[in-house]
């Protein structure tokens, strides 16, 4: 079947995906304490790996900015909570996010790719040195309280709930005019303007959908976490884990980085607590044997796993049929 | 329709383009009629690529005006001078690695002059792969394919935004003589269909069957223009390709 047909595989997928939340909302219900919260944080990366992948993954641009825009959903519920009902916060960052990305986009992302990769890393850093600033003039403590009535389960619904709004979205671009015009700039972005897509704008529009979802995920997290301050909203470890769960999933499928947050979450909760001083160091190694080892990520081994166990077995289903499992052995050029 | 055969699709008018110091092309003017079939032509480093980006709008004139059917294109930058009708050829093929054939050829007829999209866009560009030859290769990789079949590729993606005007750079660059006359045939078939088509190219017998007019460049300005007869005859062209002394 081709792209641009819906399938009825697709209706099908569609189903197995709507299973599979409905069987991941039970989770609360049966587990509690440390397993569930061990869930929330690998639902919470999901979130946020995956709206990276929504930009990062056909672009090829590699956005370091995550932090940045979760700060600011956390600081817009922060700063909001005692004024405005908690629903109209998670919107109201949403648009906060998106508005800041459009502004940064724009300035942005028209340079080349290695350019953007290094102000998305200074964002963060400049969003935090900015709220640090601004609470020192007003004179108010470093941080903010945000107090709010939710139990554990609920958290991890509303996360869900926004993972299962990425995946949609993410679904739908993947289908869209603009997911085709957002792969052919992936693969040659001369050609891409040569067959009349405005590039920049197709960027911008992805960019902003993604970094809305981030500042929502931060909206979501921000009471669970109780007391928000620019350190610890604006970190940027949270920037390179998400980059990593991504790379460790695989970036050319819409369910990489969930098979990447998995491992990573269950792996991170070890190494925190057998060797809690040198978590950097080893976030570091991760990155380079992700980089070295698999750089097309799990999804790339299971793909050509699937591949070869075909070939080997000379079944008739013609390997060609699907378009996309084509990709990943080609893009290992392209990103090495 | 009223005498169409003389309307005028493209019109340079004084355009310039300097790299520093350098003017690779010098003040160029001429004009392109509908269903006409242009032969730019002139040594390597005469300014034809440049003056097909110029076209094309992957660059800006430093001088001039080009206008597509009266419309200012010059400056207004790529995709919008595809969404004007111009669509183009690269010197070096150009596939799109990770996709399909038929996705390569549908790439040209979403976001450009001509948009489709879903079972229409699945129909067109089976059509298209069709009409360049190949009709059973639309789930390949492009990867998989022959040079010529890239090429074709190309060409139909180029023809999938329903172009007013044609650009192809050096299309037939790079093929062996089988080939050549595949790729010949195929641009021939174009000329019959009535597409308007710029064609840079250095295989003067491809020229003399295909172009109904030559424009011959030597250091980025116009030294000759005329049939292709005519102007494979001329003096500063012979001087321009050969030297002083096989003049």
């Amino acid at each position: 079947m081709s792209n641009f047909v819906f399938s009825a595989a697709e209706w099908r997928n569609l189903l197995i995906c709507a299973g599979l939340f409905v069987l991941a909302a039970i989770v609360p219900l049966v587990a509690d304490g440390y397993v569930l919260q061990i869930t929330i944080s690998i639902v919470m990366y999901t979130a946020l790996a995956t709206s990276w992948l929504l930009f990062s993954g056909p672009t090829n641009y590699i956005a370091l900015s995550t932090a940045a825009f979760f700060g600011i959903g956390m600081y817009v519920t922060a700063g909001g909570i005692d004024l405005v009902p908690y629903p109209l916060l998670i919107l109201a960052s949403g648009i906060a996010g998106a508005v800041m990305a459009a502004i940064v986009g724009l300035a942005t992302l028209r340079v080349a790719g290695v350019y953007f990769v290094i102000f998305s890393l200074g964002l963060a850093e400049l969003v935090r040195q900015f709220m640090t600033w601004g609470q020192h003039v007003l004179g108010t403590m470093s941080g903010l309280y945000v107090t709010i009535d939710r139990t554990e389960p609920m958290y991890y619904w509303q996360l869900l709930l926004l993972t299962a709004a990425v995946f949609l979205v993410g679904w739908w671009i993947g289908r869209s005019r603009l997911g085709f015009a957002l792969r052919i700039i992936g693969n040659d972005e001369l050609v891409a303007v040569h067959c009349g897509i405005n590039t920049a704008r197709a960027k911008v529009v992805l960019f902003v959908i993604s970094s809305a979802f981030a500042s929502v995920a931060g909206a979501v997290v921000a009471p669970r976490w109780g007391y928000v301050e620019p350190g610890v909203a604006f970190n940027p470890f949270v920037s390179f884990q998400v980059v990593i769960m991504a790379l460790l999933g695989g970036t050319h499928r819409l369910w990489g980085p969930l098979v990447g947050v998995i491992p990573f979450v269950l792996l991170w909760e070890l190494i925190s607590i057998a060797f809690p001083s040198q978590t950097t160091l080893l976030l570091g190694i991760c990155f380079l044997l992700i980089v070295y080892v698999i750089p097309n990520g799990i999804t790339g081994l299971i793909e050509d796993a699937w591949k070869r166990r075909g070939k080997a077995g000379g079944t008739a289903a013609g390997p060609v049929q699907s378009p996309v499992q084509q990709s990943p052995v080609r893009q290992k050029s392209q990103n090495a | 329709m009223l005498d169409t055969a003389t309307a005028e699709a493209l019109a340079a008018a004084g355009v310039t383009k300097r790299f520093g110091g350098l003017v690779a092309v010098d003040n160029m003017s001429f004009t392109l009629a509908e269903k006409e079939v242009l032969g730019l032509i002139g040594p390597n480093g005469s300014g034809k690529t440049t003056m097909m980006n110029l076209i094309s709008g992957a660059l800006k004139p430093s001088a001039g005006q080009i206008s597509v059917y009266g419309h200012a294109v010059a400056g207004i930058g790529a995709s919008a001078v595809a969404k004007r009708g111009i669509a183009r050829t690269f010197q070096l093929v150009r596939m799109l690695p990770t996709m399909t054939a038929l996705e390569n050829v549908a790439a040209g007829g979403v976001f450009g002059h001509a948009r489709r999209w879903g079972k229409e866009l699945d129909d067109y560009a089976h059509a298209l792969l069709a009409r360049v030859g190949l009709p059973n290769a639309a789930h390949a990789p492009v990867s998989a394919l022959t040079y010529i079949d890239q090429k074709r590729v190309e060409l139909a993606r180029a023809l999938a935004s329903e172009p007013k005007i044609l650009l192809l750079d050096e299309w037939l660059a790079g093929l062996n003589p089988t080939e050549l006359k595949i790729g010949i045939a195929l641009i021939e078939q174009l000329r019959v269909e009535g597409c308007t088509i710029i064609i840079v190219e250095h295989v003067m017998h491809a020229i003399r069957s295909l172009c109904d007019r030559c424009i011959v460049m030597n250091s980025g300005a116009k030294i000759a223009e005329g049939t292709p007869a005519q102007v494979l005859a001329d003096h500063d062209v012979i001087r321009a390709y050969l030297g002083d002394e096989n003049a």
